[in-house]
């Protein structure tokens, strides 16, 4: 990391820090906050880290810190960090088989119509792109992927839907994800996968982590019924 | 050697201090609302810090014993009785076979902490058993279960009993609802005026208030930025939606989140706040981090002489 493109660091209580290492969306600075993501992660006395786009929040045991030490500790774990390992990307890919179909992707023709794209135009658009995971949030292991092409921008939908059905792919802007769990959601669906993104018994616990480079890979309708993908949720 | 649930109550959850260190995969902490309750309740059987303890919300949820054992009562005061007798929180009490132990309503707070010697007996799912109801996660059944009338709360038999109670000093000032707040985040993006109101008015809490956050209803108030891109919140944050009603986000918030923030209410301003009741008025009070940390130490040194 530059020195001047050193994290800026402001206390956001007596148990947390947030990290801030730029203004802008890039993957050069969701490389460098996977790296001190990952620095911090074995430190005694962190709690819980909380790598987004553009920012790191630190939580901290207080009895272990004050707001100098953490600093200090802070500074010094990416000082140590050889700048060289902020190029190198030892990053993980994970491939995510979709079944891209209007049986289990309600808004695939409504995604065609607005991108004035045939169905077939958007399933290979959606998955001829490699995407980046640049934050987990809004429910475990909900990975915001980005980005899409251009051509693929939709809004979301007006009217959120109550119950987004496990595994649903789907758009919202210049982002896709995949949902982990049953929630409300308001993106566009488009198809959907048999893999489970979220596994607590896991070593892992969520398929996709913040940085990893992620790809979809369609499948049959057939091929998603085998790797015991479910159809009915809607 | 356990308590059988004989009533369910409104919500009755399993908790620990939560579930650390996988909030970057995007799964909540939980843990106790008033945090400042729970260490205490541990504090007064000697229990480990992290035992296991039931949060009890509102009331209406009663428990047979089956073995002798000792109990600590700590946070609200939900007119407790111990075979229809009345007891009060902040204390021990000792429990004999066959006792019936109800809470009722609230007398003043919301949220009660049982505690028994030794903790509950409870599997835990990444290394905590704290209930997550919204993620599933915690409790008896390990799937994030409120506690439900048959179910057995597991404990190891003991009949050395010590009658012990919290200092009064010691416990929270729970009648002040001046809740500090360490501004932060966003905070330069209110200006004056903006944090002046903010400071100076009312609050009242609304209905949709849960362990997720503390949803206010007062002086609106307005940040210039209209959304940012979304980061870490912290315990404690409050978002300011674009309707300038400001949501304190508590134990069972999301992680990451979109919003700007003015500032975090401190642990012990968050257990404050975690014992008022819908319609109950607070005021926001700023402090700085440096006194934040020093409250926070004397809360722990008062429970460390105790030990």
């Amino acid at each position: 990391m530059k020195n001047d493109d050193f994290p800026n660091i402001e206390m956001v209580s007596n148990q947390a820090c947030l990290l801030t290492f730029s203004q802008v969306i890039s993957e050069a600075t969701s490389n460098d906050i996977a790296q001190v993501t990952q620095r911090l992660k074995s430190l005694a006395g962190i709690v819980d880290l909380v790598p987004s786009y553009t920012t790191l929040l630190v939580v901290f045991d207080d009895d272990h810190f004050d707001r100098f030490a953490i600093f200090k500790t802070i500074r010094q774990t990416i000082e140590a960090i050889d700048p060289n390992d902020f190029s190198i990307k030892d990053q993980r890919e994970v491939v995510i088989p979709v079944y891209y179909d209007k049986e289990v992707g309600p808004d695939i023709e409504d995604v065609a119509r607005h991108c004035q794209l045939s169905i077939d135009e958007v399933i290979r658009r959606h998955h001829e792109t490699t995407y980046r995971a640049y934050a987990i949030g809004f429910t475990p292991g909900f990975a915001f992927l980005g980005n899409t092409p251009d051509e693929l921008h939709v809004p979301r939908k007006t009217t959120p839907r109550l119950k987004v059905p496990v595994g649903s792919v789907a758009l919202a802007e210049n982002q896709t994800a995949v949902y982990p769990s049953v929630t409300p959601g308001g993106w566009q669906i488009i198809g959907r996968t048999p893999v489970n993104l979220i596994d607590w018994g896991s070593k892992n616990l969520a398929l996709i982590a913040m940085g990893d480079s992620v790809r979809f890979d369609p499948i049959s309708r057939d091929e998603f019924l085998v790797l015991g993908g479910q159809l009915d949720g809607f | 050697m356990a308590f059988k649930v004989i009533k369910p109550g409104l919500l009755a959850l399993i908790q620990d201090l939560g579930r650390h260190g996988h909030q970057s995969i995007g799964l909540t902490t939980g843990g106790p609302m008033d945090e400042v309750a729970f260490r205490w309740g541990n504090a007064l059987l000697d229990n480990d810090s992290n035992s296991a303890q039931i949060e009890i919300t509102f009331g209406m949820f009663a428990l047979e014993a089956q073995d002798d054992t000792s109990i600590a009562i700590t946070g609200a005061d939900l007119a407790a009785t111990l075979n229809d007798k009345s007891i009060t929180p902040w204390q021990t009490y000792a429990i004999k076979q066959g006792d019936v132990l109800a809470f009722h309503q609230p007398v003043w707070g919301l949220r009660a902490y049982l505690a028994v010697k030794g903790g509950f007996h409870c599997e835990p799912t990444l290394g905590s058993v704290a209930t997550v109801v919204r993620e599933k996660i915690g409790g008896l059944t390990g799937k994030g279960d409120k506690l439900q009338k048959g179910d057995v709360l597991v404990y190891k038999a003991c009949s050395d009993h010590q009658q012990r109670s919290v200092p009064r000093l010691a416990i929270p000032h729970y009648g002040n609802k001046e809740i500090p707040v360490i501004l932060g985040y966003q905070c330069q993006s209110f200006s004056s005026l903006e944090r002046a109101n903010f400071f100076s008015s009312d609050y009242r809490v609304s209905s949709n208030s849960d362990r997720m956050g503390y949803r206010l209803e007062g002086k609106a108030v307005h940040s210039d930025l209209k959304g940012i891109i979304s980061e870490g919140i912290a315990y404690g944050a409050i978002q300011i939606p674009k309707d300038g009603q400001p949501i304190v986000l508590l134990q069972d918030r999301q992680t990451i989140g979109g919003y700007p923030k003015i500032g975090c209410v401190t642990r012990v301003g968050g257990s404050i706040l975690a014992q008022q009741k819908p319609g109950d008025i607070i005021q926001f009070t700023p402090i700085t981090v440096d006194q934040a940390e020093r409250e926070r130490h004397l809360q722990m040194a008062r429970l460390a002489q105790w030990r």
